[in-house]
């Protein structure tokens, strides 16, 4: 694949993007330009038009005013095909891989020349670029057996195949353990220093001061300010971003009293092919306790707290709840006994609510079942719904509007709200800020703190180290279904966890650790 | 003995080998065409109608293949343009082509396939291979729809596996969203195979109508159609499976008729029944979990919309 050199340094420039969806408008008038060499990051809350913005140059859609200039020429991009050919390379979040296929033939789908696939010559071309940007590739390896850095490289190798030299990068450390973003940075560097241009989507503050040389703020649709990172602060962005002065800590509660409530023995959960999603797992959980759960996504989470609701079969071990066995338990015994169980899997519907009833039918949905008569008391329901949408500032027309026409963190708020104000005995919850902008997640962390100060035991499963330190007592770090270590906050790091989830042990860190000190 | 009953499978399994083929395509092209059965009819009563009027095969052919392919442009308008259900208006297909068969057919029955059309299907003996001892002549001499079944396959499969085309087919079947990002047309790739799909499954009914009848009788598929759909299961979506499915299917619908002639008397109802008994044990083995790369494609039966997330 031959490359002409670009010979305009502005890789890619817009002027006055935007885009309306109906009433809304999604992108106001977006400018910025992106030089060879760059890293520019994109940054903003759920919501402000980030995605937009960034469907637009990639040709999925059309602006409705405002143009985008590539290379340094005007284009109107109709198909992705056409931002492809302006050697536009878009690195989703969600990976757009064929799993049942190799590395190489993900790369090679596509193409636009010869009948018959040359693989040889092309697994060669493909190599060589792999070698010039330090990419670890194995071109023959199977989607479906690649870890997700892995696959992300791939994605990557993609678009650098077909030429690209302006990467959009959406939400790319989303998935990732630090190790794994710490090896992505390295390759956007050295994509850098060979002259690519690159953009990255994220509402990460850390990530954008550290690897990006410019950045912009979108608000709401607006750009809100474009900044060079160097002469930022992080105070600065998480204030053009949010929009007002922000607490930015989280309040650490400290534990009153300390009774174990949930003690869980030698767990074994095994999935339809009998492959074990939870190996040989204990822990016990405190009174006013958070114990965290950290693991990249698919290690087990969902299984573990589908389990302790009662919703997933036990394999073999024990989980008692205040002394007794609930094992076998059906989720409303469970219930009964002041479990409650808010859990976001990445569906957010699929399990907390139902998506075409309104927010009062859900609410009362819970507990229904415990007032007297066939009837449905439905005047009960609307005033814990009300309180729910007080409490909470849910965006919404009013109680009895679908709640699949919510926004993604107005749901969230309707389920975790329900949950809380069920005044659980135990609270387990899996990514309840996830999709929410930062101001609600503060929200959502003061929320969970006042149950711990109640004593209620916090199962909280999470995907952001950082809020995982801060908020929690305790990290429990699993890795295919295993605990691969059980740690204190204050005792742990960032990387000693990405260590974890990564498959190593305590004992093997150490180990390590004391190697290195040796030398 | 045994050699001509091989001969007379491969006849009987000739049409599942283009009904198959086709049903192939339009799955790869994440579509579940459930109007096979129709189609088919459409290819033969076409084909037949054509041959009685031109007496010229080529011409019978060419009338099949756009039958089945107009059947196919029906069924892609609606789910691939209208996103339809697919299980409704393959089904829906499936009714519609036996009525235009029957409504077209009316008067033909009784008459018989032009000389000229049958002569040139007269079976050829392949120099140099039709002489390999047992295998030769069960396998090549025959019609020269037969050998174009062979043909077909082979090409099939190296088109699916060792061509861009093929890889970029695949890749849409399995996972549409990643295929449009890629810059592949989706619309282009997903109407040029179910409509080429079409084209070979109406091929399929004019071997019956032209070749293995040859003339025309009411409902002349019988079920042939719907015992292709499981076959494509059964041959993993993979062309050269179909050496296999259709040939042993072939087998199937000859075998009583075979024993009858060796004075073994069981009732004809038994083995009436037999190729569909042995379909849904098929089906029932197949459904047992295979491996990743030998399952449906991913994407089959769901319509795809690009601004969904």
């Amino acid at each position: 694949m031959t490359l002409k050199p670009a010979p305009h340094e502005t890789l890619i420039k817009t002027r006055n993007l935007t885009k309306r969806f109906g009433d809304v408008l999604a992108n106001n008038a977006i400018n910025f330009k992106v030089k060879k060499g760059e890293i520019y990051a994109l940054l903003g809350e759920n919501g402000a038009g980030k995605s937009t913005l960034m469907n637009m140059l990639s040709g999925v859609y059309t602006p409705d005013e405002g143009h985008i200039f590539v290379h340094g020429e005007k284009v109107f991009f109709k198909s992705p095909e056409d931002s492809i050919k302006h050697r536009i390379g878009m690195i989703y979040q969600h990976f757009k891989l064929i799993d049942v296929m190799t590395a190489l033939e993900n790369i090679i789908i596509g193409r636009k020349d010869g009948f018959f696939l040359r693989t040889k010559e092309i697994k060669k071309q493909v190599l060589s670029i792999a070698d010039r940007y330090g990419l670890p590739l194995n071109p023959d390896k199977k989607v479906y057996d690649m870890s997700v850095g892995e696959k992300q490289t791939v994605e990557i190798m993609k678009v650098l195949y077909r030429g690209a030299d302006i990467l959009i990068l959406d939400e790319p450390t989303a998935v990732l353990t630090p190790q794994e973003i710490q090896n992505l940075f390295s390759i956007l560097r050295r994509m850098k220093n060979e002259g690519c241009g690159i953009i990255i989507i994220t509402h990460k503050l850390n990530e954008v001061m550290e690897i990006s040389d410019w950045v912009t703020v979108l608000r709401k649709g607006e750009n809100v300010g474009s900044v060079k990172t160097s002469e930022t602060t992080y105070r600065q962005l998480a204030d053009l971003m949010v929009g007002r002065s922000l607490d930015l800590s989280i309040e650490h509660v400290e534990i009153q009293e300390k009774n174990p409530v949930l003690e869980v023995r030698h767990l074994v959960l095994e999935d339809d092919e009998r492959i074990k999603k939870i190996n040989d797992l204990s822990f016990t959980l405190f009174s006013g306790e958070i114990l965290g759960v950290a693991g990249i996504s698919g290690s087990g989470q969902r299984q573990l707290c589908e389990a302790l609701a009662g919703l997933y079969p036990v394999a073999s071990g024990i989980i008692k709840y205040e002394g007794r066995d609930i094992v076998g338990l059906s989720s409303r015994q469970i219930m009964d006994k002041g479990i409650s169980m808010s859990f976001i899997p990445e569906d957010r519907l699929g399990m907390g609510l139902v998506a075409s009833m309104d927010l009062t039918e859900n609410v009362i949905l819970k507990d229904y079942y415990r007032s007297p008569g066939p009837f449905v008391d439905r005047k009960k329901g609307l005033e814990k719904t009300l309180a729910i949408i007080e409490k909470f500032n849910i965006q919404t027309p009013g109680p009895f509007h679908p709640v699949k026409l919510l926004s993604g963190g107005n749901i969230q708020k309707v389920l975790l709200g329900r949950e809380i104000m069920s005044e659980p005995h135990l609270l387990i919850t899996a990514y309840p800020t996830r999709g929410l902008d930062i101001a609600s997640s503060f929200l959502i962390y003061d929320f969970i703190n006042k149950q711990k100060k109640k004593g209620v035991p916090i199962l909280y499963v999470g995907e952001d180290l950082d809020v995982l330190l801060e908020l929690c007592d305790r990290i429990m770090v699993l890795c295919d279904g295993k605990a691969t270590g059980i740690l204190e906050s204050q005792n742990a790091t960032k990387e000693l966890l990405g260590l974890l989830m990564a498959g190593e042990t305590l004992e093997s860190v150490e180990r390590m650790n004391a190697h290195a000190s040796d030398h | 003995m045994l050699s001509s009953f091989l001969h007379a499978a491969v006849i009987a399994g000739t049409p599942l080998v283009f009904a198959i083929l086709g049903e192939i395509l339009t799955e790869r092209a994440g579509k579940l065409n459930l109007g096979v059965e129709g189609m088919m009819l459409m290819g033969a009563v076409v084909g037949f109608k054509t041959a009685l009027l031109t007496s010229h095969p080529l011409w019978a052919l060419f009338g099949a293949a756009l039958a089945g392919a107009a059947g196919a442009l029906i069924f892609s308008f609606l789910t691939v343009t209208l996103r339809s259900n697919q299980v409704v208006t393959g089904l829906a297909l499936t009714i519609f082509g036996t009525g235009f068969a029957s409504f077209l057919g009316q008067g033909l029955a009784g008459h018989i396939v032009p000389a000229s059309v049958k002569d040139f299907f007269h079976p050829v003996a392949l120099p140099v291979l039709s002489r390999i001892p047992f295998l030769g002549e069960a396998l090549f001499h025959h019609s020269i729809f037969v050998y174009a079944g062979y043909i077909i396959i082979i090409a099939a499969y190296v088109y699916l596996f060792k061509t861009r085309f093929g890889l970029n087919l695949r890749a849409l079947g399995e996972n549409t969203a990643a295929a449009d990002a890629a810059g592949i047309n989706i619309m282009k790739y997903k109407f040029a195979h179910i409509l080429s799909g079409g084209a070979l499954i109406g091929l399929g009914g004019a071997f019956l109508s032209l070749v293995y009848v040859p003339t025309w009788q009411e409902n002349i598929t019988t079920g042939r159609g719907w015992i292709a759909v499981a076959l494509v299961i059964f041959c993993k979506w993979n062309p050269i499976r179909i050496f296999w499915g259709a040939f042993l299917f072939g087998g199937l619908d000859i075998i009583g008729f075979r024993l009858q002639g060796l004075n073994i008397h069981i009732s004809q109802y038994f083995f009436d029944m037999l190729p569909y008994i042995v379909t849904v044990i098929i089906l029932i083995m197949t459904s047992v979990k295979d491996s990743k790369e030998k399952s449906p494609p991913a994407e089959l039966g769901r319509p795809y919309f690009r601004e969904d997330k």
